[in-house]
């Protein structure tokens, strides 16, 4: 294993089944989401089958198996957000992007990913900018905010080439 | 810290923080619940500390940070002590004044009190604003006296005094009769009576036994067992070391959701606190009791409330529920008795045992004694978190504490239970927050979300959002789940796409009840529960979109139109502005017509414009 960070998360946890789903959150933190390569790095050091890790990796949501975009937009679709119109969000977030949930743009920038309760209804409709969450939105608010993200990444490319 | 070694020694702990507490002059309590902190809470908090640094001034005015208050829709919420002066809606800018005026010289900032839609008038305290006289907040007041990060805090309040009582003069016998006394019922789920559990785990075979507390909402749109965490950590420490007592575990796990960090963080601090202090770890407070916690990450999936399949995650596998022959309270994780409630149940216990069951049994009525927390959200005015005692009418919930829903619109139903629970109509909201009652008409109470939908609201929509989210849910082991999920979702979407044949309802009721019937957990077997409840009260909402091709609601696009009402609009021009079709024809000071060809639906004329001049037909 020559994955230093890998080292780290696997340290003191060798042939321990138990804990794979911690293992698994702590790789998603770090990387974004579970390769292959680290799912079998985790199947040898915790001593579970490989079928078994990809088997809790696809089943449980908060794992991603493809890298996210710079920008991972979380669009919340509980019943309370759903109560409050986020179907409109979804629609608008897929017309602007051109990408369907669980896809990424081809530039890189934007990953959308749906989320069924983030559990801050009383506020919600719910946007979640990586890990910034937008209250109260609405169809309007998501375009600005899309707009202004694209923007202020554009500015920062441009800026990193001069 | 030294570890405490005693009863008696918590005891004068507590006495020395309430005499240190009477120097302080005045608190500031500010909400850093998640709520509120989505809200921008922090930077209120910030510019506060700023200002009580800047003059030197936390000697004698303490800021606290508190967990969730409750009334999210006015966050962010700052409370000061000892009059209780609420404000709502603070930002950092606010803060200078705050302490200047309110801090130092007493002075009320009116623009920041809140307003009494119904009334017109100005709250000045807590105690005035309806929205919290018409509940009864055992556990969530106890938000505003703690800083969830502070043990000492929770100590001064009178914590873990249940756990000493219960370690110097109580057996598990004695325990396990004080919870049957109260009355007390699972606060998830069916709401089965929770002594049961107990005594069953008790009477269990093994030396080795462990506790569970299961911090997953279950049901979206409820949040309240994440508030009740994150607020007051200690609370639910205590009641499983209580539980732990009385059933004879030696260790004990929190199962928290990867995504509600603040849970995590405190109580990951929380159980750091209560091994320092001795009170988790080897003979705890001098006795006998020996017992410590973990916490365990989530993947985030919903059947956790199945006990055998929230044994599986904790082994680290994938959440499949087992047979229906496996008891997790015998055979359990790692095939040990275990015992699992969730965070609420477990709030409930430290007070039964303090203050005695008879007292918890005072509130409530019939077999459902206590309080219960509701999360009231969707389309209601006053949206948060909301404590009532048993036996309360939904109505007073919706009405005197929900304030109905916004712009004066028609209540058109709830939906309790979660996604397994009914859509319960607004001519039955006389019905009582009852477990028993509830359940008698087909709705179970589950965790507690109480999701609000009114004229704008499809119902039909609803059940195929619902479904939806159950198809991805299901673990998928057995068919009437597995594929009978999937049949009703296709005849519901072909309804809401305006391609429903009238055949399709009586197909829908014989479906659902052979799911009903035939699956094998209850995800499964109340997935049917939004149609059933839909074709029952709500079956002209169905007809409408099979025979007129109509969706009143205005939610299935390919069911309604948009158009301008020219009594409404001001010609303000920001519809024409927003609309990124060029769909919507005007000239100056109106806008005429919305062209449906380039309509897309998107909502956001509608959303944009501040008279409601965009209508549905």
């Amino acid at each position: 294993m020559s994955d230093r960070g890998l080292r780290t998360i696997l340290q003191n946890r060798r042939s321990q089944p138990a804990q794979l789903i911690e293992v698994l959150q702590d790789v998603q933190k770090k990387y974004g989401y579970v390769s292959e390569p680290n799912m079998r790095a985790v199947s040898r050091e915790l001593g579970v089958p490989l079928i078994e890790v990809f088997g809790v990796a696809s089943y449980y949501n908060a794992f991603r198996l493809q890298p996210g975009g710079k920008i991972a937009l979380t669009l919340c679709i509980g019943a309370a957000c759903h109560a409050r119109s986020s179907r409109l969000l979804l629609d608008q977030a897929m017309r602007q992007l051109g990408i369907a949930a669980g896809e990424v743009t081809s530039d890189g920038l934007f990953s959308l990913d749906l989320v069924n309760c983030l559990g801050v209804c009383a506020v919600g409709p719910i946007v979640k900018e990586n890990e910034i969450y937008h209250p109260h939105m609405t169809p309007g608010k998501l375009r600005r905010l899309i707009e202004t993200i694209r923007n202020r990444e554009m500015k920062e490319i441009r800026d990193a080439q001069t | 810290m030294p570890k405490l070694s005693s009863c008696s020694e918590l005891k004068s702990v507590r006495d020395y923080l309430c005499e240190q507490s009477k120097n302080l002059h005045k608190t500031l309590m500010v909400c850093g619940g998640t709520g509120c902190q989505t809200s921008r809470s922090q930077t209120v908090i910030d510019a506060i500390q700023r200002e009580l640094s800047r003059y030197k001034l936390e000697e004698r005015f303490h800021l606290r940070v508190t967990g969730c208050q409750g009334f999210c829709e006015q966050g962010p919420i700052l409370i000061v002590a000892p009059d209780n002066l609420f404000y709502c809606h603070v930002t950092a800018r606010d803060a200078p004044e705050i302490i200047s005026r309110t801090i130092l010289r007493d002075e009320v900032i009116e623009r920041l009190l809140y307003v009494d839609q119904a009334s017109g008038l100005k709250c000045r305290t807590v105690e005035e604003i309806p929205f919290y006289t018409w509940q009864d907040r055992r556990i969530l007041s106890q938000n505003l006296m703690v800083d969830p990060t502070s043990i000492e805090d929770y100590i001064r309040l009178g914590g873990y005094s249940a756990l000493a009582k219960v370690l110097k003069d109580m057996g598990p016998a004695k325990i396990i009769k004080e919870i049957k006394s109260s009355g007390l019922r699972e606060r998830g789920g069916g709401g089965a009576p929770a002594w049961g559990k107990w005594a069953a785990c008790e009477a269990a075979a093994g030396d080795e036994k462990y506790v569970v507390c299961y911090a997953d909402e279950g049901d979206p749109g409820a949040y309240l067992q994440r508030c009740v965490l994150e607020g007051n950590p200690h609370l639910v420490l205590e009641g499983m070391m209580i539980g732990a007592r009385a059933v004879g575990a030696t260790r004990g796990y929190i199962y928290i959701p990867n995504e509600f960090e603040l849970s995590l963080e405190h109580s990951l601090m929380a159980i750091r606190q209560a091994r320092d202090w001795g009170l988790l770890g080897e003979r705890i407070m001098g006795s006998s009791f020996s017992f410590d916690l973990d916490v365990s990450r989530g993947g985030g999936v919903f059947v956790y409330g199945e006990a055998s399949a929230l044994v599986s995650a904790l082994e680290g596998k994938v959440g499949e529920p087992k047979s229906r022959n496996v008891n997790a309270v015998i055979d359990g994780l790692f095939h040990k008795p275990t015992m699992a409630n969730n965070v609420e149940t477990w709030a409930n216990v430290p007070a039964i045992l303090s203050r005695g069951s008879a007292w918890f049994a005072l509130k409530g009525d019939r077999g459902s004694k206590g309080t219960k927390i509701l999360a009231l959200t969707g389309r209601i005015k006053n949206s948060g978190l909301v404590e009532v005692d048993m036996g309360t009418p939904l109505s007073t919930v919706i009405y005197d504490i929900g304030g109905g829903a916004p712009g004066g619109k028609l209540v058109k139903a709830i939906q309790v239970g979660g996604p397994s629970g009914g859509c319960l109509p607004a001519q039955q909201l006389s019905l009582p927050v009852d477990y028993d009652i509830l359940a008698q008409a087909g709705y179970p109470v589950g965790s507690g979300g109480v999701v609000v939908m009114d004229e704008e609201s499809c119902m039909v929509d609803n059940a195929k959002h619902l479904l939806t989210s159950l198809q991805g849910e299901s673990c998928g082991k057995c068919l009437p789940c597995r594929l009978g999920i999937d049949r009703m979702l296709e005849i519901v979407t072909e309804i809401t796409e305006g391609r429903g044949k009238p055949e399709h309802l009586d197909l829908l009721q014989e479906l659902g009840e052979t799911i009903s019937q035939t699956a094998l957990c209850d995800l499964g077997k109340t997935a049917p529960n939004q149609v059933l409840a839909g074709l029952r009260y709500f079956r002209g909402e169905y007809e409408s979109h099979i025979l007129n091709h109509q969706c009143r609601a205005g939610v299935c696009k390919a069911l309604f139109s948009y158009a301008i009402d020219w009594d409404k609009c001001t010609g303000c021009g920001d519809c024409l502005d927003a609309c990124a079709n060029k769909a919507i024809r005007g000239g100056r000071n109106r806008a005429d017509s919305i062209d449906a060809a380039l309509c897309q639906k998107c909502g956001i004329c509608r959303s944009e414009c501040r008279f409601g001049a965009v209508r549905v037909v």
